[in-house]
């Protein structure tokens, strides 16, 4: 019965859509996203425009995909009351939740209490996969969708190499980051890697969130003279930018600023954010996959903007959500887990694989050559420009007139 | 080079703090309105102001006097949705009228921040600045928009004093803070000076929001946090007085700042805070208040 329907429903596809005839119950994905913050907000429209777009293929096995979207408010106790509610009421199948850290981890058991899967587009720590080695029946459920900090590090490390180190010859840094559950492991990274590559982290600052006005910081970096800045900041972004050009500092910024990735942050600084150098999985332009670009065409067609870097994730999520419900045969938990911890799907940001059972960190992705590799983005005159890897680059590094590079001229 | 540090970027923030808290502590003088709703207006300025540079492209002038006139709407629909109706209401005793207005600019202070975040996210954002570039003196480098806030902080406060001790409006303005009975009693509609008031906390409240959204930048969670300021440097100099919030600001403002430099960034608020609590232990009036 089933099977006639779905072939009825790809025999005259569109028609049928429009009249939602559909083999069966839908399969509902919850979306717990940060409706007001700038990278929270791609979240669900990233989402839906998956869905639609598997749906107008005549969804998964005759099944159509329905998001339900909740706004967590950035709260993590708000993010909790909609895990409970998407579940008991809305008999979600499956949930996306959130690019925060501290909400994510709140979620983590939740997702194993009430066994649903549930996968992240942005949040970082990694004591969330951290948790599924130590507790792996109760927390399977959980899957980490975006990189971790300890590969953030990674990555920015091996940028750094080839961007600071290499053709300026720098020896110093300064860590500065902002206090939260996801720098933590971060700033770990970056002091055991820095050093690596040979750069001296000769001090670290971790600044309040909460921080408005980043004089006395920039005066104390400054004093230390470093040849660069290496940065671990999400939600704090504008701020820190803009008195970063207005004071002058004559340092360059480099490393994670999440909210650089999106495409308004020119707008939000006034421009003050040219010559910034930002860790990302995805750029304007840049094709990391065949999917990459066509995705950001259709969301900025329908939506006006471009996804943040969390949206790239998002959508790539349904699709992997989808694919797995597919090969699970359905929709019960524990075969979910199953078919997504055998994920290998070529998503937007890379190819998506998950590190398996046994690893110290379970269902996080796989980085490197052959997954996925970041890149390194910098704003120039408006525009974010890849410079990092080289071989996906679309320009070099070119600095703000304030910034001193020592060893430039030699 | 710490110290000049110090007192450079201790006297604009505090100029800033001055300008926030003058026009808040002028309501309540001439009103007995605790307006909760400070920070928001403050910030609604500010995003205005951002808003119309950014999406409209109008130069820094432009978006400015926008934000400006944002505030100056702001604080009327303040008067007219939060405080009026509870002032002339019936159904509310007098007595309890102090308390509903409070809770009243409160709510309406939390509508406007989701507002904003609802309609321009979250996010920080920056006020293009008038002036840009940086000065060295006696070897700090200084943004010279940095001395810009200070030096407009400081004409305008002096243009509040002209008005309120050279003019007829502003005279009869001031009269209304000492004794609003005294006032109605020479003939002087007090509804319409607490128009005048509104319109002055406005334009003060805008100003000082532009210029905090060009100095540091603004979001939707700096609401708190400012309407918080305004109220304790207010409280320290003494609910109602003009000359003890302007001196209150500064002891804020360095307080603030050398904990900034000397201790660390993240403790900055404290010691002010602690001045505050012990303030209020010995002298509940403020240190210059008349109440």
């Amino acid at each position: 019965m089933i099977s006639f329907k779905s072939f009825l429903l790809a025999s005259c596809a569109t028609a049928l859509i429009s009249s939602a005839a559909w083999a069966a119950d839908p399969i509902k994905i919850g979306v717990i996203a940060e409706a007001q913050s700038v990278a929270g907000s791609s979240i669900a429209p990233a989402a839906q425009l998956a869905a639609e777009e598997i749906n107008a293929k005549g969804g998964v096995d005759g099944r159509k995909i329905e998001i339900v979207v909740y706004d967590n408010h950035s709260s993590s106790a708000e993010s909790v009351r909609a895990f409970q509610r998407a579940v008991s009421e809305d008999k979600v199948n499956a949930v996306i939740a959130s690019y925060i850290s501290e909400v994510v981890l709140a979620l983590e058991p939740w997702a194993g209490r009430l066994k649903t899967l549930m996968i992240t587009p942005g949040a970082a720590s990694d004591v969330i996969t951290q948790n599924i080695a130590k507790n792996y029946d109760q927390l399977k459920y959980t899957f980490h969708g975006y990189l971790t900090s300890t590969s953030l590090a990674g990555l920015v490390c091996d940028a750094a190499k080839d961007l600071l180190v290499e053709p300026y010859k720098m020896k110093t840094a300064v860590i500065m980051s902002e206090d939260a559950a996801w720098t933590t492991p971060l700033d770990a990274g970056y002091e055991k890697c820095l050093p690596e590559i040979g750069l001296k982290v000769v001090d670290h600052i971790r600044m309040s969130p909460d921080t408005t006005d980043f004089t006395p910081i920039f005066n104390k970096i400054e004093g230390l003279k470093p040849d660069v800045m290496i940065t671990g900041i999400s939600h704090v972004g504008t701020q820190p930018t803009v008195q970063w050009k207005s004071q002058q500092v004559p340092i360059p910024m480099f490393g994670i600023s999440s909210q650089a990735t999106n495409s308004t942050f020119w707008k939000d600084t006034n421009g003050a954010v040219e010559g910034v150098m930002f860790n990302a999985v995805s750029g304007p332009g840049v094709a990391v996959t065949p999917k990459t670009l066509p995705f950001v065409d259709a969301y900025q067609k329908k939506f006006g903007n471009v996804p943040s870097y969390a949206g790239y994730t998002s959508y790539d999520e349904v699709y992997m959500i989808a694919d797995a419900i597919h090969r699970a045969g359905g929709t019960d938990p524990d075969k979910m887990v199953e078919a997504m911890e055998a994920t290998d799907y070529v998503g937007t940001i890379g190819r998506i694989a998950f590190k398996p059972k046994g690893d110290p960190n379970p269902h996080a992705l796989r980085t490197g050559k052959g997954y996925i590799t970041g890149l390194m983005l910098q704003w120039q005159a408006g525009k974010q420009v890849n410079v990092w890897p080289k071989e996906l680059a679309a320009g070099t590094a070119t600095w703000p007139s304030f910034i001193k590079l020592k060893a430039a001229s030699n | 080079m710490l110290f000049w540090q110090i007192l450079i970027d201790g006297f604009a923030i505090s100029a800033l703090y001055a300008l926030g808290a003058t026009g808040f502590t002028l309501i309540f003088g001439v009103s007995g309105v605790l307006n909760l709703s400070h920070g928001a207006i403050m910030v609604g300025a500010a995003v205005a102001a951002w808003a119309a540079a950014g999406e409209l492209g109008v130069g820094p002038y432009t978006g400015a006097l926008i934000g400006v006139v944002a505030g100056l709407v702001l604080a009327f629909a303040t008067y007219f949705i939060a405080v009026r109706p509870i002032q002339r209401s019936k159904a509310i005793a007098e007595s309890e009228k102090e308390i509903f207005i409070l809770t009243a600019t409160l709510l309406w202070g939390i509508i406007i921040q989701e507002a904003i975040a609802y309609f321009f996210t979250n996010n920080a954002k920056t006020v293009l600045p008038i002036v840009e570039g940086v000065t060295t003196v006696f070897g700090v480098r200084t943004p010279r928009n940095e001395y810009f806030t200070a030096v407009i902080c400081w004409v305008a406060i002096g243009l509040l004093w002209l008005l309120v001790n050279r003019t007829r409006r502003g005279k009869s303005v001031m009269a209304a803070s000492m004794n609003p009975r005294g006032v109605t009693l020479l003939g002087i509609e007090l509804s319409s000076i607490y128009l005048t008031v509104w319109a002055i906390y406005g334009l003060l409240a805008g100003v000082a929001g532009i210029l905090l959204g060009m100095f540091l930048g603004v979001s939707s969670y700096s609401v708190g946090p400012l309407t918080a300021s305004a109220f304790s440097i207010v409280v320290l100099g003494g609910l109602g007085s003009v000359s003890g919030s302007l001196i209150a600001a500064y002891v804020v403002g360095y307080l603030e700042t050398a904990t900034a430099y000397l201790i660390s960034p993240a403790y900055r608020t404290i010691p002010a805070l602690l001045l505050l609590v012990v303030v209020m232990y010995l002298r509940p009036q403020g240190l210059f208040g008349r109440r």
